[in-house]
């Protein structure tokens, strides 16, 4: 095994189409018009020395290493900035060249420590490559004198040092900032000889604007930013590509390891959700696969309040199945069901939704999408027919308006916010539409054209008078629609949002919007170019999540915004593998490919496939699980990787839910708040640690490969095949690939699906078969999956959640850059430096009127219950509205969300709770008894007693 | 020497009221509505057969320039840029200039934005000009006051506004790209050529960057025709130029004169001569601290012009002569303009962020004479390197000065250095 290398061309690659033919070095090239002569030259293998050029980055042209001369032309232009041009005959060596460079090189090096054999870039540094290729063989110009080699280490960010003695102010990591990233949080301060990188106002990198994206240290030719473990471990020396597993967007990484030991994630610049991009997450917040909390051993207990004991998988294996066939034979068949994990792999998921029912013979299986973007996948399968996002990431370079709804992409999906306000700097415009004035409203060189700050709980009407304005102001895309979809349903729903209840100005008091900035957002949606929307849990955590999800699609026809690059429905996917989860059957009415459970010729698939006959009746969903457990009728659970107890509501009847059943079954790397309840520990496998696929946001599936052994022995996929073969259920894998092979046997839009072909393709965005043999970039074009659009009426039902004098605010949920969801893996590393706990966000002027001070402990309290944290004072949240993130468990936000959720598929409704909040001195009761409770119940039998 | 007839700035010396009615009197904005109705090309062609060459110091010819500027627009907005960043070293004649011929700038901004198509004209004017600063807006308020600019300007039809932007005090925004960025409110540094500001200026939109007296000639050149603009000076260096001269003359000054004047009828006529007499020089700075200097004897029969100077190595520059005379330490002058570049190098680009230190540290010792007689060749070789190499042309700048004292010094440094080592030599001894 080797470090892959990537080639760097030196400028990004021109889009032409029309080539022109030159000739470097007497080679004859031919490359598309704009390309550079430097990127010409690396086209034809002619490497021209180069320091400040990189192609991620537009050329700069500063560190003059590059000349070249060119014939007919006078001096010695910079072969990064010139570009190509019909007949030009371009020398990159010669006597003059090689002069200039040793010259260039000298002046670098008179200013740069000569501890190269000390170096942790040594042997991966772009400088000392470049003293080789233009032979610099000494420095002529003496050690006295300023230099700049003696200046302090900025090392307070966790994961990255700043040596400001080694820097050769190429300005990369400023323009990667800048153009990559788009954070702006570095520039080079003062000019000259005092030129130098600063974050910020010349602060510590922790204390800037700096994000931690790790753009900067990619970009970095030396050891002047450089990863700590890079400096602890030592360069790596075997690679491989992997798949991030944190946010569905889905990021490729090289994962570079030394011997078994991972060193650093690199970003994979042929990846095509990230196309060479990262956040502080996949880049760095690796480190809990290896922190102290992993449980190695698998552990079962009689009683959850015992301590746990270790045991062997094999008896952790069969004293499960014991306690399964016992429940079953005691409660009936019904009385067990599982979860599956979004943040397993597909072949893990849907082995799992596999044993529960050919194994336990029931269809009680769910997974967390049903608290997530379940109301999606109803959404978007009623109106065009595929419970999936319309376009690839790629889309939005073509997007002339970007809509965003209910999510906050820098937080949640920071690289696809990178490549979105990179688009958006170039020109295009935005609305957003989020009770919350989100990062994306405006910052560095971007600034939304409407933001429609609406009250929670209101996205119904608020697109409802979107779609007034679009139909009655004549904006409607006719002749798409009378071509691609459903012309009686369109009438009808035209009809109905033409109704004066429906217009912003009726709506008004409703969702607290002004009706000019509605109309003026419907008008630039409708006629702005190429115009694509962009939702997240904002959309679906509602009790109208679905009717939501529909009145977009509604929009999208209704505009034609749909079928091509640039446009298109876009679920921004909350988990690395939730789309998969979904399209693995995960859900009880669902087999693999969303086909319903009651359908008689797929069941006979997987009949004969299974070698069983399956419940034609969908079985339950998780709230129904928890109810019926609370009911005494549901008494076992298989978890696999999900923390129900802490992301989901109404976290007092999830935990009576799991108190009420005799075999809990948790799966999964740390002892997480559900295994407080649990019976059974099967210790799972982090990404790292095992072979399968993911599918991210826009369908893509991509490979994970294993990097180094299963720490606890089991991936998790064996651990499924283990139970299920005690249970007498034939799992015959010996390896993922072949259960990609038995998924893509039964499931049409995964047939052409393989390891081998992923391989091959590096990626395949489903649908994948005989008439898309390389996958499907863009869904929908010419056509629908469903055949005819199909538009459904959204009538605008407000929640029951509402604001009264008791609970006069209202509280909705999200998430922050630094943590991921229940933070089980983030809390495990040193992103907490960013986000050490949960605070809520009130309005300067409900602060006022309650006495809260900024930083001060409050008290939030529902209908459900009550927690206590610390208060943050923002305009950030409109006056009445209030906000926390769910990533910690000290303060549990989900004690305070209730049971309502969404009509069609009780996805819970996060985003509305109504709440009051008071100044408080510290934690509440129930938090102390919580925290007790789970120290208690994590004890280990053996070990000292803390 | 330039009859008074012929004398342009007529008010450079702050001797009359600079205020719009006086600048009338003198014969401002006459009739310019009536020059802008001959039309753009015969403005361009006025100012290309009158031989005007730019008069920021690279001497371009300036109606060639204009004409460079899209004449049908395809959708954005042409602009007129004045470098008003008037910050080399010596130079003062765009001070003069502002603070006492205003209007002169003020009406040649419309007649060349005009000439160009351009709707506004932003004076960038440097950031350590507060009273001029203050002047030039009060004489662009009177300009709009009497609806010389603005909407209809002068009653010739055409919309045109004039912006005073004042710099924050940075030689390299006298560069014009840097200059843009600058006026676009980013961090000056020069931008990479091309684009050329004539295809994407500032704000993305086609732009010319003149210089100050550039476009305070146009009027007159206009008014009183190319032929006699072109009869003054001599071939391919026609017309009048303000001169700058400082340094060891008994009477500084600016001064009005004709194209390829004698440097001795200069200094003599206009200064009051070398201090302590012409026998007294040592060199001269003919054109700015950027240009290399010439010795005593090259300077008896130098004309001042651009294609003399050049000749001699040297440039016209800005036009700004600093005499040294005998008493000078010629090596410590020139080592001053090396601590200059080193501080005002932007530090884009490596020759000039590293060279430019580097040239300042070694001239440091070539004043003491603390180096190596070989070393001469090397400071000599990274100039060669840092010149032409650079993005733009202030590695040029660093490099010019310091080669002309190798040139025309070096056994002065070599005997610096001789000394040095034979005093150690007497110090090691004792």
């Amino acid at each position: 095994m080797t470090l892959i290398q990537e080639t760097d061309f030196g400028t990004p690659a021109a889009a032409a189409e029309r080539t022109v033919a030159l000739e470097i070095d007497g080679i004859p090239v031919t490359v598309p018009e704009g390309t550079s002569v430097m990127r010409a030259a690396m086209a034809a293998g002619i490497a021209v020395p180069k320091l400040c050029a990189t192609d991620s980055l537009e050329a700069f042209g500063s560190c003059r290493l590059c000349l070249v001369e060119i014939e007919g032309r006078n001096g010695t232009p910079a072969s990064c900035t010139t570009p190509v041009a019909p007949g030009l005959k371009v020398a990159t060596q010669t006597p003059r060249l090689k002069q200039l460079r040793r010259g260039v090189m000298e002046l670098y090096i008179s200013d740069h420590p000569l501890d190269c054999l000390t170096c942790a870039a040594n042997g991966d540094c772009e400088l000392q490559d470049m003293a080789g290729a233009v032979g610099l063989r000494e420095v002529r110009y003496g050690s006295d004198g300023a230099d700049h080699l003696h200046q302090p280490k900025d090392e307070s960010n966790p994961y990255f040092t700043f040596d400001p003695a080694k820097c050769i102010v190429c300005s990369r990591c400023v323009r990667a900032c800048e153009e990559v990233q788009g954070t702006f949080a570095l520039t080079i301060g003062q000019r000259g000889f005092e030129s130098h990188v600063s974050a910020g106002m010349d602060e510590a990198f922790l204390d800037s604007e700096c994000v931690s994206c790790g753009a900067c240290v990619q970009a970095c030719p030396t050891a002047t930013l450089i990863e700590k473990t890079v400096i602890e471990t030592g360069q790596p020396e075997h690679s491989a590509v992997t798949t991030c597993a944190y946010c569905g967007v889905g990021c490729t990484f090289k994962a570079e390891m030394r011997g078994s030991e991972l060193v650093r994630m690199v970003p994979h610049k042929d990846g095509k959700a990230n196309r060479g991009h990262s956040c502080v997450k996949g880049r760095f917040a690796w480190g809990y696969a290896s922190h102290p909390d992993r449980i190695l051993n698998p552990m079962i207990r009689a009683a959850i309040d015992e301590p746990w004991q270790e045991v062997s998988w094999d008896q952790a294996i069969a004293h499960t199945a014991a306690e399964f066939r016992r429940i079953q034979a005691k409660y009936g068949r019904g009385a067990i069901g599982g979860i599956t994990s979004s943040r397993c792999t597909n072949e893990e998921t849907y082995l799992v939704q596999k044993l529960v029912r050919a194994g336990f013979g029931n269809n009680n299986v769910d997974t967390c999408a049903r608290v997530c973007h379940s109301p999606t996948g109803y959404g978007l399968k009623t109106t065009f027919g595929t419970s999936a996002g319309t376009q690839d990431f790629d889309s939005v370079e073509h997007t002339d308006v970007a809509m965003i709804i209910g999510a906050n992409p820098t937080d949640g999906h920071p690289v696809f916010a990178s490549r979105l306000k990179k688009r958006l700097r170039a020109g295009a415009r935005l609305i957003v539409i989020d009770p919350r004035r989100t990062d994306i409203v405006r910052s560095p060189h971007v600034e939304a054209a409407f933001h429609l700050a609406l009250r929670p709980g209101t996205n119904v009407a608020v697109l409802n008078a979107l779609a007034h304005v679009i139909v009655t102001e004549g904006l409607v895309n006719e002749s798409f629609v009378r071509e691609r979809c459903d012309w009686d349903a369109f009438q009808d729903w035209a009809a109905f949002v033409a109704r004066p209840d429906n217009s912003p100005e009726a709506l008004e008091a409703a969702t607290g919007v002004a009706a000019a900035d509605i109309r003026g957002a419907a008008r630039l949606y409708a006629t702005g170019g190429n115009s694509a929307i962009y939702y997240g849990l904002g959309v679906t955590e509602h009790s109208q999540g679905s009717t939501t999800v529909m009145a977009i699609a509604n929009l999208a026809m209704a505009t034609g915004n749909l079928g091509r690059p640039g446009v298109g429905v876009n679920p921004l996917r909350g988990q690395n593998n939730v789309q998969g989860a979904c399209d693995m059957g995960s859900f009880p009415h669902e087999l693999p490919g969303y086909r319903h459970i009651s359908d008689d010729a797929t069941r006979q698939l997987f009949d004969e496939l299974w070698g069983v006959a399956l419940d034609p009746e969908p079985g339950l969903r998780i709230p129904n699980m928890l109810d019926a457990a609370v009911e005494g009728s549901f008494k076992g659970i298989y978890i696999q990787g999900e923390d129900i107890l802490q992301s989901d509501p109404d976290t007092h009847h999830v935990a009576a839910g799991l108190a009420a059943m005799e075999c809990v079954v948790v799966q999964d790397l740390f002892l997480n708040e559900t295994a407080n309840y649990a019976h059974v520990f099967l210790p799972g496998s982090t990404f790292l640690e095992k072979d399968g696929t993911f599918t991210n946001a826009e369908r893509r599936i991509s490979r994970v490969r294993k990097m180094m052994p299963s720490r606890s022995g089991l991936a998790d996929w064996e651990i499924t095949v283990a139970l299920a073969r005690a249970l007498d259920c034939p799992m015959p894998y010996d390896h993922p690939a072949q259960i990609m092979d038995e998924i893509a046997r039964v499931t049409p839009t995964f047939a052409g699906v393989s390891f081998a072909r992923l391989d091959a393709l590096g990626s395949i965005q489903w649908p994948c078969n005989q008439a898309a043999p390389d996958g499907t970039p863009v869904m929908h074009i010419g056509g629908f999956t469903r055949g005819r659009g199909l538009f459904v009426v959204t009538d605008y039902v407000a929640t029951d959640e509402r604001s009264t004098s008791r609970f006069p605010l209202l509280l909705t949920t999200g998430r922050i850059l630094s943590q991921y969801n229940v933070g089980a893996q983030t809390r495990r590393t040193a992103n907490v430096a960013w986000h050490p706990e949960d605070v809520l966000e009130i309005h300067p002027h409900d602060a006022e009127v309650r006495g809260i001070r900024d930083g001060g402990w409050v008290k939030l309290a529902s209908r459900a219950g009550a927690t206590s944290l610390r208060a943050r004072i923002t305009d950030r949240v409109a006056p009445g509205v209030v906000y926390t993130t769910f990533h910690h468990p000290d303060t549990q936000a989900n004690v305070v969300t209730t049971d309502y959720s969404d009509w069609a598929t009780n996805c819970p409704e996060y985003k509305v709770t109504a709440v009051q909040v008071s100044p408080s001195n510290g934690p509440t009761a129930w938090q102390a008894d919580y925290r007790a409770q789970a120290r208690m119940s994590r004890r280990v039998a053996g070990e000292a007693a803390e | 020497m330039l009859r008074d007839q012929d004398r342009i700035f007529t008010n450079l010396y702050g001797f009359h009221d600079w205020r719009l009615a006086a600048a009338r009197a003198r014969g401002d904005w006459d009739g310019t509505a009536a020059l802008m109705a001959n039309g753009q090309d015969w403005i361009i062609d006025q100012v290309k057969a009158s031989g005007l060459r730019g008069r920021g110091g690279a001497g371009f010819p300036t109606g060639l320039k204009w004409s460079f500027m899209p004449k049908k627009s395809d959708g954005r907005p042409n602009y007129l840029v004045v470098n008003a960043d008037e910050s080399e070293p010596g130079t003062c004649k765009d001070r003069d200039i502002m603070r006492h011929d205003p209007q002169k700038l003020i009406e040649g901004c419309l007649l060349a934005g005009f000439a160009m198509r351009a709707v506004a004209a932003y004076i960038y004017i440097r950031g350590e000009f507060i009273d001029e600063r203050r002047r030039l807006q009060a004489a662009v308020d009177e300009a709009y006051d009497a609806g010389l600019i603005g909407k209809n300007a002068a009653g010739s039809g055409y919309d045109f506004d004039v912006y005073v932007h004042h710099g924050a005090g940075a030689y390299i925004c006298g560069e014009e790209t840097a200059l843009i960025e600058s006026l676009e409110g980013k961090k000056g540094q020069p931008r990479l050529k091309p684009p050329f500001p004539a295809n994407v200026g500032v704000w993305g939109c086609p732009t010319t960057v003149n210089n100050v007296e550039s476009i305070a000639v146009a009027p007159a050149i206009l008014r009183r025709g190319a032929a006699w603009f072109a009869g003054l000076g001599r071939p391919n260096n026609t017309g009048t130029k303000v001169f700058c001269i400082s340094g060891h003359v008994n009477k500084p000054c600016n001064v009005e004169e004709e194209m390829g004047i004698p440097l001795r009828e200069l200094i003599d006529r206009h200064c009051g001569g070398v201090r302590g007499g012409w026998d007294n020089l040592l060199a001269v700075i003919p054109g700015g601290s950027s240009v290399p200097l010439l010795p005593k004897a090259m300077c008896d029969d130098m004309l001042m012009d651009f294609d003399s100077l050049r000749a001699a190595k040297s440039g016209l520059g800005t036009a700004a002569v600093i005499v040294m005379d005998k008493s000078t330490d010629v090596i410590k002058a020139i080592a001053r303009l090396s601590a200059f570049y080193k501080h005002e190098s932007c530090g884009q680009c490596t020759p000039c962020r590293e060279g430019t230190g580097w040239m300042w540290r070694v001239m440091e010792r070539m004043v003491k004479g603390r180096a190596e007689p070989d070393e001469i060749d090397t400071l000599l070789e990274v100039t060669t390197q840092v010149e032409g190499h650079t993005i733009c042309a202030l590695g040029d700048a660093a490099a010019w000065p310091i080669q002309g004292l190798i040139r025309h010094f070096r056994p002065l440094m070599e005997q610096r250095i001789a000394d040095y080592k034979s005093r150690a030599t007497a110090r090691a001894a004792e």
